[in-house]
């Protein structure tokens, strides 16, 4: 399997990325590789094995309704390139 | 020109998104309050930041289920998660944690009123649970969108209905059907104004007697159900004048402005979107047993259709009467309380109707506030049974002092003012005597056949009395004594 131009274009589009001509090229470079890689497991006989989704068995890892506030609203701005005293600011969403 | 014109049939689908009312969010500990200042109920969970990981709050799950039952649904064993990707500020994970595949409950129906007032059983699709996003502030700040994240994380239910609705009415008694019941079941505010409840719509529209759904069209953003009807019925009308003037509906996603009343363009087929899911890997799936819904089902308080069942069937009270005492939980667990102190339903009804909902009414006050316990309205009523008092001195004079003092015996408070009624024959025929003599001209023309005049014989009657005449009483022994 191999990634188009295209592709790497759209991907790059719904996460909102800006990607120049040379970026596109190695990026998609890149994917291809990583795809060959797990190309690798197509190789194997997979006839009756379930996917597997998750790393163990455990099922109902689930709490307790109750709060526990774990940090403030000054830590909770603290590492947002952009804030005001009250919110996260980004770029304007609607014009 | 042609000879008739082609009559289109429409069809409607609700998807409904309920926000639960749980203390803490869905995956994370962080509150949930409404209301709370901006980015203060936030965790690493909920803004998203590298390395966290999302428990699930076991209290969705629950409230999930407790939907399913009430709607009939089958629950589904074995409940996976899975992440919806897409890019949004108010979204800091990059991807909504939401039910994809395995939704907890499929199938099953809500019954509704149709335009006709007949009932019409409304197909579920699928509940799933899933999350809220956060806020995006666009008015406050000329150069920027604010995100308040307080909202990111907190559980919802999406519930989609089947294309089942024809017009903008039902699709009105539906969402009062569906708020009625989360707060019956304690699962969500049920509040549209707040955002408790939001609704989106698909109509489409269909040549009536074709097979073949046309082309949807998805209306977004109507923060009420009167906006819902509004919305329905005014895109029926757009897309049956478009397809009329040859045109051909889009698949299109529309927001209502409630101003103009219209439905506006929001994004074309082309901008739509792809969510890329896949499983959550950070969370292990939910098995929901036999026994737990069983369990579940076992701890819920009736419900609305089965209350009306039982006072229609059982307690022989009217369709519309039933209706009333169940509109909403409080008054109807206050109707429930107070037939368990007293036999004579069809009264217990009126009281609730008349004197104590125009008093709730009159002082804006919620029944849960009501200071007068359900017994000693049992008590007015035995009162009223034993010929103690009348009804009118039950629901005009004792009520309005036993609100006063909640405290007081109705029976007390009849004999403090000296509003026993006079059932003493003896008294009592003093008192006929005494009104009699008084209109010796008419007690003839009575007699000559002038029957009527009982009622004037009969005011004179209360008048001496004060009104504690025993009016069955009373009657008797007028017409003995005219009869004479």
């Amino acid at each position: 399997m191999k990634i188009s131009k295209e592709e790497v274009e759209k991907l790059a589009h719904l996460s909102r990325l800006q990607l120049d001509e040379t970026a596109v090229t190695s990026m998609q470079k890149d994917m291809n590789k990583m795809l060959s890689f797990v190309e690798k497991i197509n190789e194997l006989d997979l006839e009756g094995v379930e996917p597997l989704a998750y790393m163990s068995d455990e099922v109902n890892v689930l709490r307790a309704d109750e709060i526990k506030q774990e940090i403030t609203h000054e830590e909770a701005l603290k590492n947002a390139p952009d804030k005001d005293t009250d919110y996260f600011r980004v770029p304007k969403v609607l014009r | 020109m042609s000879a008739t014109k082609v009559k289109f049939s429409p069809v409607i689908g609700l998807e409904i998104h309920i926000q639960l009312n749980t203390k803490s969010k869905a995956y994370s500990t962080d509150a949930t309050t409404y209301g709370a200042a901006p980015n203060t109920q936030v965790s690493p969970v909920s803004l998203g930041h590298p390395g966290t990981l999302p428990m699930f709050n076991e209290m969705a799950v629950k409230s999930a289920v407790k939907l399913g039952v009430a709607c009939h649904s089958n629950i589904r064993e074995r409940n996976e998660f899975a992440r919806k990707n897409y890019f949004y500020a108010d979204m800091p994970k990059g991807y909504q944690i939401t039910q994809h595949h395995t939704p907890i409950c499929y199938g099953g129906f809500i019954a509704i009123k149709d335009a006709d007032g007949n009932e019409k059983k409304i197909g579920i699709t699928r509940i799933h649970m899933e999350e809220d996003s956060g806020k995006s502030i666009h008015d406050i700040d000329p150069f920027h969108t604010l995100i308040d994240l307080n909202r990111a994380g907190v559980p919802l239910l999406e519930m989609v209905s089947e294309p089942d609705f024809r017009n903008g009415v039902e699709a009105y008694n539906y969402l009062s059907e569906v708020r009625k019941l989360v707060r019956y079941l304690d699962i969500s505010d049920g509040n549209m104004e707040e955002g408790s409840m939001r609704c989106d719509v698909n109509v489409s529209v269909r040549p009536e007697g074709r097979e073949k759904f046309g082309t949807k069209v998805e209306v977004k953003n109507m923060n009420s159900f009167r906006n819902v009807q509004r919305a329905i019925d005014f895109e029926i009308k757009r897309q049956v004048a478009l397809i009329e003037s040859g045109g051909e509906v889009q698949q299109e996603t529309m927001n209502f402005d409630a101003a103009k009343g219209e439905t506006v363009l929001m994004r074309s087929k082309e901008d739509a979107h792809d969510y890329r899911y896949f499983n959550e890997p950070d969370l292990q799936p939910v098995i929901v047993t036999e026994d737990y819904v069983e369990n579940v089902k076992n701890n819920m308080p009736p419900l609305p259709s089965a209350l009306v069942e039982k006072y229609v069937n059982e307690l022989k009270l009217s369709e519309y009467d039933a209706a009333v005492l169940t509109e909403n939980k409080q008054m109807a667990w206050y109707f429930e309380e107070l037939i368990s102190h007293t036999k004579n339903y069809k009264s217990a009804a009126n009281w609730m109707m008349g004197a104590i909902k125009s008093y709730l009414n009159e002082r804006a006050v919620d029944i849960e506030n009501f200071t007068v316990k359900p017994a000693k309205i049992a008590a007015c009523i035995q009162l009223v049974d034993d010929g103690k008092i009348s009804n009118t001195i039950a629901a005009q004079n004792v009520f309005p002092k036993l609100v006063e003092y909640p405290d007081t015996e109705p029976l007390q408070i009849a004999q403090e003012n000296n509003w026993i009624q006079e059932s003493n024959q003896d008294a009592l025929l003093e008192i006929v005597q005494q009104a009699l003599a008084k209109y010796p001209a008419k007690v003839e023309e009575y007699k000559a056949g002038k029957k009527g005049l009982l009622g004037l014989f009969m005011g004179e009657v209360m008048k001496l009395s004060r009104g504690k005449a025993d009016p069955k009483v009373a009657t008797q022994l007028l017409t003995e004594e005219l009869s004479k």
